[in-house]
């Protein structure tokens, strides 16, 4: 809990070095050889950049404190807008993802756990091993061209025009899933799920294997211990043990994995993005990277560090409301 | 059906018997890369930016025929070849970046358990943050960086991914030396005299380096894919620098939607077949080093039929 | 005590497959436990005490393989479907383990494990008689209803033992099976919690094998105690008896091998406890018995009732050639009498 801060810190410290230190003048990295070097040098004064490096180290600390991301060079537009803009479909993909891998992978995990060593147990093994050793383009590629073309399902962006245009451009929450369900608009809403629905299963077969893997050990774990053995000493059938004993008990670690599959699960979103062509946070990021934006590249670098240290928070606050242990610790 | 595969598995349920399988298993699907890796010049048709032979022009997008097994891309290129060079770019920057980040990691590791204190409080504590940052996005930000200043190479390629990997050996190389500094044998070894120096590089180093192996595999594998996203996101080496089969499906995606699969199975396969196969080698070394992570289970008993005319105490 | 046992046990086997070959862990044993009975069952780590009483619950791991007769109040319970032998555990056979600190589910209220038990063999009960029935069996463990909706983790060991007994308890079975249910506790908790053991028949009526290596808790608290060595009972009595005068040479040795406040020199059994992949032949304990005759591994003793005739329900019995041969009940050949050699002794002892 406490140690959220100086992580933060370490983390922003970090991408300050990265991104704004080692690379020398990000102006002309994006525009030099175009411009005038006076141009060039009032746009580094316009952006602070020609101050010392200390001074810009304490004002972008300032900076994100009053959660302001600063601007990109290439078309001087605030970070925050571009997060405002685009969050919303990361949050909803990375969200759908997440339901996806606890739909697929807890259940497959627990039949693994429950019945060892079967046939069973070696498939649902085997396709974690695929869904992890398989890259998220592949998956999403695979899923295009078997999945999308046959059934006709839409593989690029999160909406078509049409919705784009009657929701879109009167945004309420800028989450479009949001907007449309509060439009009104059936058809609207249907669409913005559909286009939801391919992209958010790539990105949680990735990390479905994680969680099958860890739901077949705990359950083998929390079968062996003692206090199932002593419910079934009590003459609690065997089924009921597995629901209210081993369950519950196996599920415990998993909030935790779910805390550390974030970060992996942010990587991936990236490619999922961009292998959908989605208007996230992902395809902007290597939008800005192409255009060589350093500040942008540094606003939304130092945003997904904010969320990874957010998301590990919230864990915590979790564990401590299902583990009766850690609430009394 | 089902006892007939139950039959199958059964000489594999042993504990040993499964780690050395999946092992084997792990080492003949990475030999074959490896074996690919280093006979490219010889194995592939052609070369990885060849668009022609002997002045005829190959055709665009053809698809798996006789004259290129795995058919062409829109760029001209043999697929067959690029997928077989693409081993050899991938397993050199994977080899790299691991034998990099170990040799980066692993000091790191034993000065902070050793050292303790200050050192260690904050070497962990940058570890752990620079663990916590998702490694697809540290990668990139590595990649955006090396591109300006030493271009995009194999080279830059590597040194992306060394950065990600760096903090697993620090971690466990630091945790065992936490442990081992604390046994009793090193205690034995100061008692008898000898010198830190000694106890460093004779009892942890040994230690540490057992496992040391496990993590290293199976961060190639998790390598592999890094290099192939940020090829995939166009952060890797460029097509006529070396082969890269995550270019190869960035390039692919635009197929897709016209059902032109070749261009993107191929290179795709070689990536889950490499990383599968990396991963099984580390899965059984691990189970191999740390016979313990399996449970004794009993066998199936049959009581065989009473001798007859033996008497039992009791009622 | 009633003439018909409550439970009565006929040459039960639980073996275990290994790697090796099966492991023996029960071969043979047949005992009967009468209604408010209370039952000492003592011997070494590995001697199968445990198995045994899990084997009478139906706990054994996959992989085990249990055969002979056990029947509880005239139901063959070895012959009962799966389902049916869940519905008489709780209600009719319960257990006491030897960890209480990992026995409750940690994620439960006390409440819960009690609801859910009683929930399971009763599903028509309602919340007050849910709560009657737990308060007051917890009442006589000495919990406060106080601490009824607390979570396991906030409980000492000792109390969390007398949770498990409650638990066992609040379905009045008529027969538990207690393995080592102080060995984890500390002594002042140990002879509180054998005190409310050794109660139980009288508030609830209830007959107890009673698990342990400890003579001192079966000389406290028990009727009848039964010696077991390497799967099988050699010596089984009433208390008083067996220990006044053994007549199994391992019962003795063991006797001798108990700390008291009067011990001047520790005396302990030489030799190990057998292999029981594969056990020596003829009796068991001849490797390590002072008395071995040659008979003695050869062929298995024959039980015996210390008055005379065949083992009977309740009666002293004792499994031993040199008992038998001093009491009259066989008639060896001089060539059987002999001592065992030394040297085969040491043999045996290597195998």
């Amino acid at each position: 809990m406490l140690l959220i801060i100086p992580m933060m810190w370490v983390l922003l410290t970090m991408v300050f070095i990265l991104l704004r230190v080692a690379p020398g003048d990000p102006v002309s990295a994006a525009v030099g050889g175009k411009l005038d070097p006076t141009v060039i040098a009032a746009r580094r004064a316009s952006l602070g950049l020609d101050r010392p490096l200390i001074v810009q180290y304490f004002e972008y600390l300032g900076q994100v404190i009053r959660l302001d991301f600063g601007k990109t060079l290439s078309d001087n537009r605030p970070v925050l807008d571009i997060i405002r803009d685009n969050g919303g479909a990361t949050l909803t993909l990375t969200i759908g993802a997440f339901l996806f891998a606890l739909v697929i992978g807890i259940p497959l995990g627990l039949i693994a756990g429950r019945r060892r060593d079967s046939i069973a147990d070696v498939l649902i093994r085997l396709f974690g091993v695929i869904t992890y050793a398989a890259p998220i383009f592949f998956v999403g590629l695979l899923i295009q061209m078997f999945v999308a073309r046959p059934l006709g399902l839409p593989t690029s962006g999160i909406a078509s025009p049409r919705t784009q245009f009657m929701v879109g451009s009167a945004p309420k929450t800028h989450i479009l899933l949001f907007d449309a369900a509060l439009s009104g608009d059936g058809n609207a809403f249907m669409d913005v799920l559909i286009h939801h629905l391919l992209p958010c299963l790539t990105l949680g077969l990735l990390v479905c294997g994680v969680f099958i893997r860890l739901v077949r050990v705990n359950i083998l774990q929390t079968l062996q211990s003692d206090y199932v053995e002593a419910a079934r000493a009590r003459g609690i059938p065997e089924n009921k043990v597995i629901r209210d004993h081993a369950f519950r008990n196996a599920l415990v670690p998993v909030v935790t994995v779910i805390g550390l599959q974030a970060a992996m699960l942010l990587g991936g979103a990236v490619l999922t993005e961009n292998t959908f062509n989605w208007p996230g946070l992902g395809t902007q990021l290597v939008h800005y990277i192409e255009a060589l934006d350093y500040p942008a590249v540094q606003g939304l670098v130092t945003f997904f560090a904010a969320i990874v240290v957010v998301v590990s928070l919230a864990v915590d606050v979790i564990n401590a409301l299902i583990d009766p242990r850690v609430r009394y610790r | 059906m089902n006892s007939f595969f139950g039959r199958l598995l059964a000489p594999f349920r042993n504990t040993t018997g499964l780690a050395r399988w999946i092992l084997v298993t792990g080492l003949i699907i990475t030999g074959t890369f490896v074996i690919a890796a280093i006979f490219a010049p010889i194995l592939a048709p052609y070369g990885f930016a060849q668009m022609s032979v002997a002045g005829v022009d190959f055709p665009k997008t053809s698809p798996p025929g006789p004259g290129h097994l795995f058919g062409t891309n829109n760029q001209f290129y043999d697929i067959l070849s690029r997928v077989i060079w693409g081993a050899q770019t991938a397993i050199s920057v994977v080899l790299l970046s691991v034998v990099l980040s170990a040799l980066i990691g692993v000091p790191l590791g034993l000065l902070s358990g050793y050292v303790g204190r200050w050192t260690d409080r904050i070497l962990v504590f940058i570890m752990d943050a620079l663990y916590a940052f998702p490694s697809l996005l540290l990668a990139i930000v590595f990649a955006f960086l090396l591109q300006h200043s030493i271009g995009s190479g194999v080279i830059s390629a590597a040194l992306s991914l060394t950065v990600i990997y760096i903090p697993q050996y620090f971690r466990v190389v630091r945790n065992t030396t936490v442990s081992a500094r604390e046994a009793t044998y090193v205690e034995a070894a100061r008692a008898l005299g000898a010198k830190n120096g000694t106890i460093m590089g004779r009892y942890l180093f040994s230690n540490v380096i057992q496992s040391v192996p496990v993590i290293a595999t199976l961060n190639a594998a998790d390598a592999i894919s890094t290099l192939a996203a940020l090829g995939f996101l166009g952060l890797g080496i460029q097509p006529t620098d070396a082969s890269e089969w995550g270019y190869d499906l960035s390039r692919a995606l635009q197929d897709a939607s016209a059902g032109i699969w070749w261009t993107g199975f191929f290179p795709g396969m070689a990536i889950v077949g490499l990383v599968m196969g990396l991963t099984l080698v580390g899965e059984g070394l691990n189970e191999t080093i740390n016979p313990t992570l399996r449970k004794r289970r009993f066998r199936k008993v049959t009581l065989p039929p009473r001798t007859p005319g033996r008497e039992e105490v009791g009622s | 005590m009633s003439a018909e046992p409550i439970v009565r046990a006929r040459d039960i086997r639980i073996w275990y497959g290994t790697t090796r070959g099966p492991v023996k862990a029960v071969d043979g044993v047949s005992f009967s436990v009468g209604k408010a009975e209370i039952l000492g069952l003592v011997g070494e780590s590995g001697s199968g005490k445990s198995t045994l009483g899990r084997g009478l619950l139906g706990l054994l791991p996959d992989g085990a393989a249990m055969d002979g007769e056990l029947t509880f109040e005239g139901v063959d319970l070895l012959a009962a479907t799966p389902k049916q032998r869940f519905a008489y555990r709780g209600t009719h056979l319960g257990m006491i383990f030897q960890e209480p600190l990992t026995r409750l589910n940690p994620l439960m209220r006390i409440s819960e494990h009690f609801s859910e038990t009683l929930k399971t063999h009763e599903p028509s009960i309602s919340k007050a008689e849910i709560e009657r029935r737990s308060l007051e069996v917890l009442r006589v463990m000495g919990i406060p209803p106080s601490r009824f909706s607390s979570y396991p983790h906030e409980f000492s060991g000792g109390m969390r033992q007398r949770l498990m007994i409650a638990l066992a308890l609040v379905l009045r079975p008529a027969f538990v099976v207690a393995d080592e249910p102080t060995t984890a506790l500390d002594v002042l908790v140990e002879a509180q919690i054998i005190k409310i053991l050794h109660d139980l028949r009288n508030s609830f009526d209830t007959s107890l094998l009673l698990i342990t290596h400890n003579l001192g808790i079966i000389a406290e608290a028990c009727d009848r105690v039964a010696v077991m060595y390497a799967g099988q009972i050699v010596e089984i009595g009433a208390v008083d008896k067996v220990f006044a005068d053994p007549q199994h040479p391992y019962t003795r040795e063991l006797l001798r091998s108990t700390i008291s406040l009067s011990t001047t020199a520790l005396h302990s059994i030489p030799g190990a406890p057998p292999d029981l992949v594969d056990p020596p032949t003829g009796c068991a304990f001849h490797p390590r018995c002072p008395d071995a005759l040659a008979i003695c591994a050869v062929t298995r003793p024959i039980a015996y009732a210390r008055d005379g005739g065949a083992p009977r329900s309740g009666s002293t019995d004792v499994a031993c050639w040199v008992a038998s041969a001093k009491s009259g009940t066989v008639t060896l050949t001089p060539a059987e009498a002999a001592p065992l050699p030394r040297e085969e002794l040491a043999d045996a002892d290597e195998a």
